[in-house]
């Protein structure tokens, strides 16, 4: 399976959690303890390493907080 | 190049002079005693020669929405309706005064109050001149009282809604509207290019460019520091509207102790009145204030010193009577005489006011 | 080391300000199809939107286009002189239900009729949103909102207008869709839908109407989630989604 990898924009996130929702492999989880400045539990990575970059979380995020990525190679 | 000479009703006159003038769109619905406007733009197929668009809306609120959309766009857009038409416009006219956008709107006025009849009136003044809609604005107001003037005014309204974003209103009425004159039509003149309309009005929205910030129109702002500031941007474009824009008319006799203030078709009743009560030895001047707004208040304070009694003519109940006596603040007598319900005053009418007011001013 | 690729990101054509939507709302994701659509055509010079009075009234705040705010309900009238003034711009208006098939219904049936060469984009969450959640022509019979709170009730408030049906009806439209962008797969059609829409005005084949049916979870008063489960159980039957007609 591709690995992928997200990144949140976590003040541009409002919490709505349609992210969580719509991730087939779980990665993202609201932060339960903290806020961001607009005062909203923003949305997190909990298990990054699961990600497939698929882009379900960001097609469906309608505050356009996340961006996705796909490895395409390793060179070693 | 020749002029050309031509005889036709006030109404023609707009739509001829709008082809002329690089008008590059016409929106409106019908309604007696304007009809023959959009009319007049069907029959002359401005589309096929100029590229002006000639659109039948579906009501004369989207007309007027029509208009905002256009000239949001930096085009010269215009409508036209009767009173009741642009009672319903009131809305859009107020979005334009917000959004500072230089629309031309044709108000041949009919009597009311409601549907009212389809003869010729004045009653509108208060409406025009107070701004009409919702909130703190001011529309710049032309009263032709000529053909003539309905087609010299198409242009100049352009002018002046262009040169100030705003809304500007020919206020004319079933009289000119509908009576048939010798007019000289306007030399044609090309609708502005993409080029100009960028140079011209760099705020209009035509597609963002990589030189500017992208182009929003709107009347909104819900921040009320910013919108009381906007609003006194506004005010301060009125108080400069107010100084430079002024336009009347005034025709003297000589030794002349009374004054008639009358605009528009009552403006031309008057003239006659005049003459004839000169004929009785009665002496009086005629102001014809040309802009109903700004109200051109300097020129009626001088033509009013030394007078003995100022007659106002209106066809209404008493409107443009309210900003005279603003104006000249109890110094001098001042009476109304009008016509209501359709009905236009006659010469005689008003000689007998005059010949009445000065026997008890005397 | 990894190389890696960006596979999705916020449209470039979509600014960095905060949106003020609340969490979940659809609005923002049909922004981004919005976005993302004009930037794929190369249209962001050559385009202008409508935005309507409701909750996207500040469309204008967030898609890097030039803008007019139209009063409310007026948006197909405003797009109508702007596309006959302008015929080579990209023009669409961007509407709710109480904007468009309640007080503007007039000026957007008459457009659509006309065949307009613009695309009307109409988010339907049945519901007036932005005044506080009160009933909306598109409440579904027996739905709650602060104007009807038990429920609406065809004696007192009539019935639910289909207006997309009503507009498939008009000679004037080319192409007449009803999507929604709950799941990924339908905000990719979605996003097929306003691409085709948009092409089609730009190629003079008449007015396209792009309904999306969506939710207003505040107005609701659900979470997001919920919104978008109970759209899909209520909405859907009522407004069934798919193309109403397509002449392309």
């Amino acid at each position: 399976m591709a690995k992928g990898r997200i990144e949140i924009d976590s003040e541009r996130c409002k919490g709505c959690n349609l992210c969580a929702v719509a991730c087939p492999q779980d990665v993202i989880e609201l932060a339960h303890t903290q806020v961001n400045t607009h005062g909203y539990s923003f949305a997190q990575a909990k298990q990054l390493e699961r990600c497939v970059g698929c882009a379900a979380c960001g097609i469906v995020c309608p505050d356009a907080c996340i961006t996705v990525f796909r490895e395409t190679r390793e060179i070693k | 190049m020749e002029q050309e000479i031509m005889l036709m009703k006030g109404n023609e006159a707009i739509a001829h002079a709008a082809i002329r003038c690089g008008t590059d769109g016409y929106f409106g619905y019908p309604i007696t005693p304007q009809s023959e406007i959009i009319e007049t733009l069907a029959q002359l197929r401005p589309w096929e020669t100029t590229g002006m668009v000639v659109l039948q809306a579906e009501s004369e609120v989207a007309s007027i929405n029509m208009v905002y959309g256009g000239a949001g766009a930096g085009k010269r857009v215009l409508t036209s309706s009767s009173s009741p038409g642009i009672a319903l416009m009131q809305e859009g006219i107020a979005y334009m005064a917000g959004a500072e956008l230089p629309g031309v709107f044709v108000n041949v006025q009919r009597g009311g109050p409601g549907l009212g009849t389809i003869q010729p009136s004045q009653s509108d003044y208060f409406q025009a001149t107070r701004g009409g809609g919702n909130g703190d604005y001011n529309v710049i107001v032309l009263a032709p009282a000529s053909v003539q003037e309905m087609a010299d005014f198409v242009d100049l309204a352009f002018e002046l809604a262009f040169r100030y974003r705003n809304p500007a209103m020919i206020l004319s009425d079933g009289v000119i509207g509908q009576m048939m004159e010798r007019v000289v039509l306007p030399p044609m003149k090309p609708r502005r290019s993409e080029e100009e309309i960028r140079r011209e009005c760099p705020w209009a929205t035509i597609g963002r460019s990589k030189d500017r910030p992208v182009n929003i129109i709107s009347s909104l702002e819900l921040d009320s520091q910013e919108m009381e500031k906007r609003n006194l941007h506004l005010q301060e474009k009125y108080r400069t509207i107010r100084e430079h824009e002024a336009r009347y008319e005034l025709t003297t006799t000589e030794d002349a102790d009374m004054l008639i203030v009358a605009f528009g078709s009552a403006a031309r009743i008057a003239q006659k009145a005049i003459e004839l009560a000169e004929e009785e030895g009665m002496k009086a001047d005629l102001l014809r204030p040309i802009t109903l707004w700004p109200f051109p208040a300097e020129a009626l304070r001088e033509a009013a010193k030394g007078k003995r009694g100022i007659l106002v003519v209106e066809i209404n109940a008493g409107q443009m009577v309210q900003d005279v006596r603003l104006c000249l603040e109890g110094s001098v007598p001042i009476q109304h005489f009008g016509r209501l319900g359709g009905i236009v005053p006659d010469s005689e009418e008003i000689v007998g006011e005059l010949r009445n007011f000065k026997k008890q001013s005397s | 080391m990894t190389q890696e690729n960006i596979v999705y990101k916020k449209p470039t054509l979509m600014n960095d300000t905060p949106m003020h939507y609340c969490p979940g709302c659809s609005h923002g994701v049909v922004h981004k199809l919005v976005a993302e659509v004009i930037e794929e055509m190369n249209m962001e010079e050559r385009t202008i939107g409508v935005s309507p009075v409701g909750c996207a009234v500040f469309a204008y705040r967030y898609i890097d286009i030039d803008w007019q705010e139209a009063a409310h309900g007026r948006a197909p009238a405003v797009a109508t002189a702007i596309k006959r003034l302008w015929p080579d711009r990209l023009v669409f208006t961007y509407q709710g239900d109480g904007d468009l098939a309640c007080i503007g219904t007039g000026e957007t049936l008459h457009a659509l009729n006309r065949g307009e060469n613009f695309t009307i984009i109409f988010v339907n969450n049945a519901i007036y949103g932005m005044t506080g959640g009160q009933m909306a022509p598109t409440t579904l019979l027996g739905q709650k909102t602060s104007t009807c709170p038990h429920g609406r009730d065809p004696e007192l408030h009539g019935y639910p207008l289909s207006i997309t049906e009503l507009a498939a009806q008009l000679d004037g439209t080319c192409y007449v869709t009803r999507q929604s962008v709950e799941t990924v797969a339908a905000i990719r059609k979605a996003k097929q839908a306003i691409r085709k829409a948009f092409e089609a005005s730009m190629q003079g084949k008449g007015s396209s109407l792009v309904e999306i049916v969506s939710t207003c979870n505040a107005g609701w008063k659900m979470s997001p989630q919920q919104a978008n489960e109970w759209m899909q159980e209520n909405m859907f039957k009522k407004y069934p989604k798919g193309d109403l007609k397509d002449t392309l």
